[in-house]
């Protein structure tokens, strides 16, 4: 699936997007988020206080407990602070 | 008329006024923000840097105005906003809506702004006088703002 990174996410993992295949139990966007810290130094950075990420399944913001079965798209980022 | 934008551009409000006032409205109320040098805490912005999420950004605004749509009758309604690096005083967002009535101009005005703040996906990161940068914490107060609208 395509992982996108917002704000200071993508500047603490370096990347504004990856490829990523996570295994097959990992269901929940909250999951996701566990098995993405574990990536790189960057990654646990950027996942180390999971109440200040927000995310967004194929461009609609979901709670941590979505599933992210068939996804596409995912993003992670801060709260946003627009207007 | 529905206007929805995202540009690093700047726009112009009287241009955009001019084009609600064509919607034969009774009136049209707007909103404006722009970048500001002091902060509470008395640290000096040098510049914003607004970043976005491109392709849900569009979807989440078609979405907020549709909603404001289906709550006030609106005959034109205009949302735009910048995106990059914006230097104090310059504008960040316009909201403008055109209706028969003024209650219904001015309460749409004001929660397509709410919304906004919480409902659509940007970024500011703030740059001090100091050259130190930081993004912009999300603030309770706007969450609140937004929150007040559900129904």
């Amino acid at each position: 699936m395509n992982i996108l990174y917002f704000a200071w996410l993508r500047e603490r993992i370096g990347v504004a997007q990856e490829q990523r295949t996570p295994p097959d139990d990992v269901r929940t966007v909250e999951e996701l988020m566990g098995w993405l810290a574990q990536q790189s130094p960057g990654h646990a950075r950027a996942f180390e206080n999971a109440r200040l990420v927000r995310c967004a399944v194929d461009q609609e913001f979901v709670a941590q407990d979505a599933a992210i079965a068939g996804a596409q798209e995912i993003a992670f980022f801060p709260p946003v602070t627009g207007g | 008329m529905r206007r929805i934008i995202i540009q690093s551009a700047d726009f112009d409000p009287g241009a955009e006024l001019a084009l609600l006032g064509n919607e034969a409205a009774g009136g049209i109320a707007s909103f404006i923000g722009i970048v500001r040098v002091g902060r509470e805490d008395g640290r000096r912005v040098a510049a914003l840097t607004l970043e976005h999420y491109p392709g849900m950004t569009e979807r989440a605004l078609e979405r907020i105005v549709q909603e404001a749509e289906r709550r006030w009758a609106l005959s034109g309604c205009t949302v735009i906003h910048r995106v990059g690096r914006l230097l104090p005083g310059a504008h960040i967002v316009f909201v403008g809506t055109a209706s028969a009535h003024r209650a219904a101009a001015l309460e749409a005005t004001a929660f397509l702004i709410d919304w906004l703040k919480t409902g659509a996906p940007f970024w500011k990161a703030e740059e001090f006088e100091d050259g130190e940068s930081e993004w912009v914490p999300a603030r309770t107060a706007d969450a609140a703002a937004a929150a007040a609208w559900e129904r």
